[in-house]
Parts: C-alpha cells; sequence; structure tokens
C-alpha cells in the first residue's frame, strides 16, 4: 500500500510554491516517512527553519512549526529544546541558510551536541533568490552571481559537521529515497546532535545555468557524482575527485549531549545551594 | 546637596578599595543615610591605577558621580596623580607616606603608613584598605566607628572577620594619633 | 524583614528578571552588560532556569524567541555593537508576537566606541533600530530600585502584549550600586501570559475577538501546532501579501500600545507646577538633571523636571501640555540630540526648545545643565 502522507500535511495549504520536480519535495517525503516510523505524535514535534526554498517546508507540515530568519534557525530551535528537552526539534534548511550565513550557529550546535536533528538540502545553489552561488556551489559551475563560473571553493558540509563535533553524520541524495528515510531515521533516533544532507536538485536554478535543466537529468547527475561509501574506500583521491560519499559519515554515542549536561548541572547546583541563601 | 559627602579611595591594582568602598556604603545605609558607589572604568589594565568613590547622603542621592570630594585616600603615587582631581577646597587626604610623596601643594594631608601598620599589625597585607577605611572614618566621622565595625562584622568575607575588625581598630588608633598630632 | 542590598544595576536586573518569572537567558559577552550574563548563569540554574552562552547576540536573540514561544519567560542583555546585533530578531519578535525582554546598557558609539563608559545614544535605535513599521515598548529607570520593578514591569508588559520589550539603561547604572530594600512580591504584580481557551481546531494563533488587540497565546507542545512566521501572515499565521490582511494585523500590533497608554506611560514630574522652565531628561541623566533643578531654584529660577521612564512610546501628549507656555525647554541628554527630536515633534511650534548634548564617555554634569538653564531662565 502506498504510505499516505496526508495525516502530516496541512493539505489546506496545498499546492505547495515549489517547482513541479524539485528535490525539496523528496527530502520532505523521506522525512515524514522517517518520523512516522519513530512514531512520535505530531503535537510533540517542532519543525524549525529559516528563509529559502527549503525552509518553507514547515508551512506543509501539521505540527509546531517556526519559520524564522535566514540563517539562524538554530539558534531558536535551541531556545525551544532547553525549554521542552523532552520533546523533538527538527530543523531544516538549504545549503546557503545553514552553511553561509547560518555557518556560525551550525558549527557551534554542532559543538555543542544538542538533541536536534538538522536537514540540509544541498542543491549547491541559493534557490529562492535566484541562483547565486552558495558555499557548496562546485567550483566551475555557473550562478546568478558567478556567470563566468564559480571561482570560490567549496565546503563539504559532512566533514564540516564532523569536524565542529556533531555525533551523527550522514550524507543521502535524492535519487535514493528509501536510503535517506534510513539515515533521517536514524538521525531522528540518535540522541545528539544529528546533520543529514541531501543532495537535491534545483534543475530551476542551478540545473539551467549548468546545462541540466531537467529534473531527471540533473538527479542523474547527483547520482553521478555520489559513491558509496564502500566503493569510496577502493578509489584513491583522483578518482575521487568531485565526488562525494553517501552514508552514516559518523557516528558517536559516547559524548554528552548538551540537555542532559544542563540538568545535572542544576541538580548539582541545586545540591550545592540547598541550604545556601541567595547572594546578597 | 549640602548634606553630600564624597569619598574616592584609589590604588594600584587589587580590589581592596572596592571592598572597602562596599562596606562604607552598607554602613551609611545602616545609619539611614542614603549611599551610592560608583566606579568609573579607565581603560584598566590589571595592576594599574583604580578608584572607588562612594557618595553618601541624608537625601536620596541623584547624581550619582562625584561632584567635589570631601575624602580621598590614595595608596600609590600613580593612583594619586590619576585619580587626585576634582576634590573640593579642604579635602581631607589620606595617604601612605612610604608610597605617595608629592602631593601636589594639598592642604589637609595625613600622612598615615597604612601598609607598614597592616603589615606589623596583621602580617599580611590584604587588610590595607580596611585600615585605611578605619582611619578615614576617625579622620572624617562621616559614619560612626560603632557602626563601620558592625557592618565589617557582618559584611567581610567569612573567615576574615576578626582580622578585618582588627585592621579597623589599627585604623582607627592610627588617625586618632595623626589627628593628636596636628 | 526585606533584604537590604548593595548590587551594581547588573545585579539588580538579574535578580529582578528572575523575580519576574524569568527562566531562560540567552547572552553574549559584552561590556558594559556583561555581568547580567553571570549573574544569570549563576542563578538561573538554582530556580530550573536555563541559561546558555550563544555564539553571538543574534542567536542569543533566537534562542530568547524559540524559549518563549516554548512558553518560558525569556531576557537577554547586552551593548553597544551587540544591540546593533540583535535588531534583526527584535524585529521576528515583533512579528510572531514573542514576548520577551531585552536589556541595553548602554556605552558610547557608534561600532566598538567606548566600552566602558556610557551613553544615551540608542535611545532612537531601540525604538527604530529593526527595519520596518513595527511598535516596540522601551522603559528607562534611574534609580536601582526602580529598575528592579522596571524590569519586572517589562516582563508583564511584554507577556501582556506579546512583544519584545527593550529596557535602556545605561554603563553608569549597570555599574553603579546603590543601597536599597529589594521590594517584596506584594509590592508589585506579575503578569503571566493569557492562554487560549480555543481548542486546538479552533484556534488561530494571531486572531483576537472583538474589542481585544492581544491574541491570547498557545505555546508549543500543547497540541496546538500552530505556524509562526517572520512573513507577514494572517491570523491563522500562514504568509499572505493580501495587502488589507497585512495592514489590518500590522495597524492592530501598533494599537496594541497605542490605545493601552494609560497602563504603558509611566514618567516623574518634579517641581513642574509652576515651572517656567522645563528640563526633559532620561535614565541617569535624569538624576543629575534634578541636581540642576533643585540648585537653580535655591536662586529663584522656576525650573521642573519631566523624567519619562517609559521612553517608547514617548509620553507625547504630556510633554505638549508641559511645553506650552514655557519660556524655554532643555532637553538633557548622553547622545547628540535624540529625545529632542521627540520634543520638536511634539511640542508647539513658538516654544523655545534646547539641547544639553554630551557625548565622550563623561556624565552630563549637573553644574553643565545649571548652566543652561541660567542661560534661558
Ligand atoms: C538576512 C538575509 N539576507 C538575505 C536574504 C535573502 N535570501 C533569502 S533565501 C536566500 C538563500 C536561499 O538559498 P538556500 O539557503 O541554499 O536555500 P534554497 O532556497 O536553495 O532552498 C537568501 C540569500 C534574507 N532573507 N535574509
Ligand atoms: S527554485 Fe530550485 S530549490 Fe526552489 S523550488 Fe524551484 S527547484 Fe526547488
Amino acid at each position: 500500500m502506498a504510505f499516505d502522507y496526508t495525516p502530516y500535511l496541512r493539505m489546506s495549504k496545498m499546492p505547495h510554491l515549489w517547482c513541479p520536480g524539485c528535490g525539496i519535495g523528496i527530502v520532505v517525503k523521506s522525512m515524514i516517512r522517517a518520523i512516522d516510523r519513530m512514531g512520535w505524535d505530531k503535537n510533540d514535534i517542532a519543525v524549525v527553519s529559516g528563509i529559502g526554498c527549503t525552509s518553507r517546508a514547515p508551512g506543509y507540515l501539521d505540527m509546531n512549526t517556526l519559520h524564522t530568519t535566514h540563517g539562524r534557525s538554530i539558534s531558536f530551535a535551541t531556545g525551544i529544546k532547553l525549554v521542552r528537552p523532552e520533546k523533538h526539534v527538527i530543523v531544516i534548511a538549504g545549503d546557503g541558510d545553514m552553511t553561509a550565513i547560518g555557518g556560525n550557529h551550525f558549527i557551534h550546535a554542532c559543538r555543542r551536541n544538542i538533541d536536534i536533528t538538522c536537514i540540509i538540502v544541498n542543491n549547491n545553489i541559493y534557490g529562492m533568490t535566484g541562483g547565486q552561488y552558495s558555499p557548496t556551489t562546485p567550483r566551475g559551475a555557473k550562478a546568478a552571481t558567478a556567470p563566468w563560473g564559480n571561482m570560490d571553493a567549496s565546503f563539504n558540509l559532512t566533514d564540516l559537521a564532523i569536524g565542529a563535533g556533531a555525533t551523527y553524520v550522514a550524507r543521502g541524495q535524492v535519487g535514493n529515497g528509501t536510503q535517506m528515510e534510513r539515515f533521517i531515521r536514524d538521525g531522528l533516533s540518535h540522541h545528539g546532535f544529528s546533520v543529514i544532507e541531501t543532495l537535491a536538485n534545483c534543475h530551476t536554478q542551478y540545473g539551467r545555468r549548468n546545462k541540466l535543466p531537467d529534473p531527471m537529468q540533473l538527479i542523474k547527475d547527483i547520482q553521478e557524482h555520489s559513491v558509496s561509501k564502500s566503493k569510496a574506500e577502493k578509489m584513491n583521491p583522483e578518482e575521487m575527485e568531485g565526488k562525494l560519499i553517501i552514508g552514516e559519515l559518523y557516528k558517536n554515542t559516547q559524548r554528552p549531549e548538551f540537555c542532559d549536561e544542563y540538568e545535572k548541572l542544576c541538580q548539582r547546583v541545586q545540591e550545592l545551594t540547598k541550604k545556601v541563601e541567595a547572594p546578597v | 546637596m549640602a548634606d553630600r559627602f564624597e569619598a574616592r579611595f584609589s590604588a594600584v591594582g587589587g580590589q581592596g578599595v572596592i571592598l572597602a568602598g562596599d562596606l562604607l556604603a552598607r554602613a551609611a545605609y545602616e545609619e539611614g543615610k542614603f549611599s551610592v558607589q560608583s566606579p568609573t572604568y579607565t581603560a584598566q589594565v590589571r595592576g594599574g591605577p583604580t578608584k572607588i568613590d562612594v557618595i553618601i547622603s541624608e537625601e536620596k542621592i541623584l547624581y550619582p558621580r562625584t561632584m567635589a570630594i570631601d575624602f580621598f585616600l590614595s595608596l600609590a603615587q600613580r593612583s594619586f596623580d590619576s585619580f587626585g582631581v576634582g576634590l573640593k577646597p579642604g579635602c581631607t587626604i589620606l595617604v601612605d607616606p612610604n608610597l605617595v610623596h608629592d602631593c601636589k601643594g594639598h592642604k589637609n594631608v595625613y600622612r598615615i603608613p597604612v601598609i607598614d601598620l597592616t603589615h606589623t599589625g596583621l602580617g599580611r597585607i590584604v587588610y590595607t584598605s580596611v585600615v585605611a577605611l578605619g582611619a578615614m572614618v576617625e579622620l572624617t566621622h562621616v559614619v560612626k566607628n560603632e557602626t563601620i565595625q558592625k557592618i565589617v562584622e557582618k559584611h567581610a568575607p567569612k573567615g576574615t572577620e576578626k582580622q578585618n575588625l582588627k585592621a579597623l581598630d589599627i585604623g582607627f588608633s592610627a588617625a586618632a594619633a595623626a589627628k593628636a598630632d596636628e | 524583614m526585606s533584604q537590604v542590598v548593595f548590587w551594581t544595576g547588573n545585579e539588580v536586573t538579574a535578580e529582578a528578571g528572575i523575580a519576574a518569572g524569568c527562566r531562560f537567558f540567552g547572552g553574549y559577552p559584552i561590556t558594559p552588560s556583561s555581568e547580567i550574563a553571570a549573574v544569570m548563569a549563576k542563578r538561573l540554574p538554582m530556580e530550573n532556569g536555563i541559561f546558555i552562552q550563544m555564539e553571538d547576540e543574534i542567536a542569543a536573540m533566537g534562542a530568547c524567541i524559540g524559549a518563549a514561544m516554548a512558553g518560558a519567560k525569556s531576557m537577554t542583555a547586552t551593548s553597544g555593537p551587540g544591540f546593533s546585533l540583535k535588531q534583526e530578531h527584535i524585529g521576528f519578535a515583533c512579528m510572531v508576537e514573542a514576548p520577551c525582554v531585552i536589556v541595553n546598557v548602554q556605552r558610547g558609539g557608534p561600532s566598538t566606541g567606548l566600552p566602558t563608559h556610557p551613553a544615551q545614544s540608542d535611545l532612537m535605535q531601540a525604538r527604530w533600530g529593526t527595519h520596518g513599521d513595527h511598535a516596540i515598548i522601551a522603559l528607562a529607570p534611574a534609580y536601582l530600585r526602580e529598575l528592579y520593578l522596571e524590569i519586572i514591569r517589562a516582563f508583564n508588559l511584554s507577556e501582556k502584549f506579546r512583544l519584545p520589550v527593550i529596557v535602556l539603561i545605561d554603563e553608569i547604572l549597570g555599574h553603579m550600586s546603590e543601597c536599597f530594600e529589594v521590594p517584596e512580591p506584594h509590592e508589585y504584580t506579575i503578569f503571566n501570559r493569557v492562554k487560549t481557551d480555543k481548542s486546538p481546531e479552533e484556534y488561530n494563533p494571531y486572531e483576537v475577538s472583538d474589542g481585544e488587540l492581544v491574541p491570547p497565546m498557545a505555546n508549543y507542545f500543547e497540541g496546538y501546532r500552530f505556524h509562526a512566521t517572520g512573513l507577514n501572515h494572517d491570523k491563522t499565521g500562514f504568509p499572505t501579501t493580501d495587502q488589507v490582511l497585512c495592514q489590518t494585523d500590522e495597524v492592530r500590533k501598533h494599537e496594541k500600545i497605542a490605545q493601552n497608554r494609560a497602563e504603558i506611560d509611566s514618567w516623574e514630574e518634579i517641581m513642574l507646577d509652576d515651572a517656567e522652565v522645563l528640563v526633559i531628561a532620561f535614565g541617569s541623566t535624569a538624576r543629575g538633571a534634578q541636581t540642576a533643578v533643585e540648585e537653580v531654584r535655591k536662586d529663584g529660577i522656576r525650573a521642573g523636571l519631566f523624567r519619562p521612564i517609559t521612553v517608547w512610546p514617548f509620553p507625547e501628549e504630556r510633554v505638549r501640555e508641559l511645553a506650552q507656555g514655557k519660556k524655554a525647554v532643555i532637553v538633557a541628554e548622553m547622545n547628540l540630540g535624540q529625545m529632542i527630536l521627540e520634543v520638536e515633534r511634539v511640542a508647539h511650534s513658538d516654544v523655545k526648545i534646547v539641547g544639553c548634548q554630551k557625548i565622550g564617555g563623561i556624565p552630563i554634569e549637573p553644574y553643565e545643565i545649571v548652566a543652561k538653564i541660567r542661560e534661558v531662565g
């Protein structure tokens, strides 16, 4: 039986504003299936986003949703999570949103290892504002603000997340929704800051400028630039050039989680100050 | 404004004068007066000159910074030079003569070697500012000696009450002697 | 017996926040406000509250809003450049109507300016710092006991009217200490946000019933699953570009303040009954201004002081009334002329209005205001 997404969607808000065939839809569907597998009550889930095409997703999700400012969704999500640590907080963001303007918030959330699941839709471009280059636009690719080809170096988002201290990091791609769903589910069940990068097509803004205007063409291109973990292990650096590894890339269940640590701190402080008056 | 009393404690480095200012302000409040403590932050380096201003009044204190200083304490030439400004004519000045040599022609200067007195009396110079506070109270009577004793006993860091009370006494008698010398 | 304290203004701010029910503080260190965060870091864990030092002021403000949406009373404190950084999210809080309190311990500027010295030059920024039309409340106490009560009032107003409330103090008030008795709980009221009594099916996050202006709130995770966005939205909380809906909603947010002036306004009038010269000053400057007024009275010059405590909205009507027929109005402020713009805007055109302005980190001393009064009086 086909999966029924409607219980998780605000059907009255349809049709959505994404271009037909946009990769964001595949990511959102995978995310809904992953949430469904978790068996969570919709009332217990908050979805927070910034600004961009991707960040419009919360508006369509029948949960507690907050559409914030460009790049800064994680800061709001941090406040929500700290006040209600027993609830589930998910952040969804574009590559520009999370790693350009939001880069600082992103690495610090990784460092804190706060129990938030962060899904980054990496379409290698600023979709919403009309195809300007982002921190993940490949060298040489064209963008509205790189008409002669992008000369800027790009981030490897999963390396960035691992380096900054995230404790679950995976990369999926829109050509394989089932696998993506599994990564998101593992991220949701992970107790700590989890990052799931999803390689997605923005054929409208990225594809059109780079001779890949058709969604299927672009998805195929993304797949061609993706290699599985096991394959990657057998490849040399030259062969890996321009390729991204798909899979669960890092998992660490030992590092302390921020809300747990804060809870412990409160207990310790209250124990210590039980009989002591407030400072004068 | 008439009954307003402004005191400035200055030294080089250390938190001692801050504590002295705090205790004086509390003592004034204890006597039903109003008190304000107003630090001015200079581009401070550790070990540089520091100061604390305490304003005491029978009435609600409006302007929270000094206008005309009634009492000035300096425990270092550098602090004297930096902060010995805005003094009221006839301002009572207390200096440690081993550290402040040039009082810029000011009158009404009491020279009490507070550091030496602290060292010989208590063995540790951390109480210097409380010795100076005792001397200040004896010289100005801006609060009663008993009040400052009471406050020192109540608010000095735990475990140091006795030493601080002794420091006050050293200050009281040194100032009394200095006045008698006049 | 009530507790006598000798706290600095920054300590007062933190303790008053806790008394008001603040249980979330998101901060980022900056002189001269840092001690507020330090006290909160020490105290909040004792009260089951949350303290977090974020990676910058934008994040600190974002975290406060997130916390507010999840049900906590939240606060942040900053100065100078930090206040500039918070502006984006102050606008967001206005847009989603999230209650929160922002304390700005003003220092000299622009840019890094004078980190350890006072100024009152963020008055206009408090009003207009974030982009777009928005209504805001800003309070500027002058005494530390008053600061305690105004912090509590800031929380009350933010909860009641669902908006960010700014408390403007300055380096002088932040760092000075003043002995006072901590107000007892029976001396103030605590207001908590009005929660919706509707069912989740009927609930619209920005719907108000007839004659009301403040939509009752639901917090996240209470079964309401609503949406909030920084985009203009209709009563359902979802984006709209419908001009009428956008305007109606924004006008409502202004009206929340405009129609509740009696509750929001606050000022002090000193020796104004027979005054010929009106001095207007706020915050720490008003203390010296009162000294000046008392001083010139001794020489028979009839001067009086008007001290706005709520600075935004500006007390237009009262200033207009008071300025009427005065020999002169003097506006004393630690900036190059901000409140005077408001006074000029609201006073009748035939009144002489002069500024007594000073920047550079040294407060305006009473004698300087005395001289100004003598000049015009
Ligand atoms: C402070 C700020 N700067 C710039 C913008 C304009 N802006 C909106 S979305 C966006 C980039 C969107 O790209 P991305 O985050 O990659 O998301 P996508 O649209 O591709 O999903 C930008 C620059 C903004 N809204 N706010
Ligand atoms: S512009 Fe690109 S990212 Fe945005 S909806 Fe269209 S295809 Fe998707």
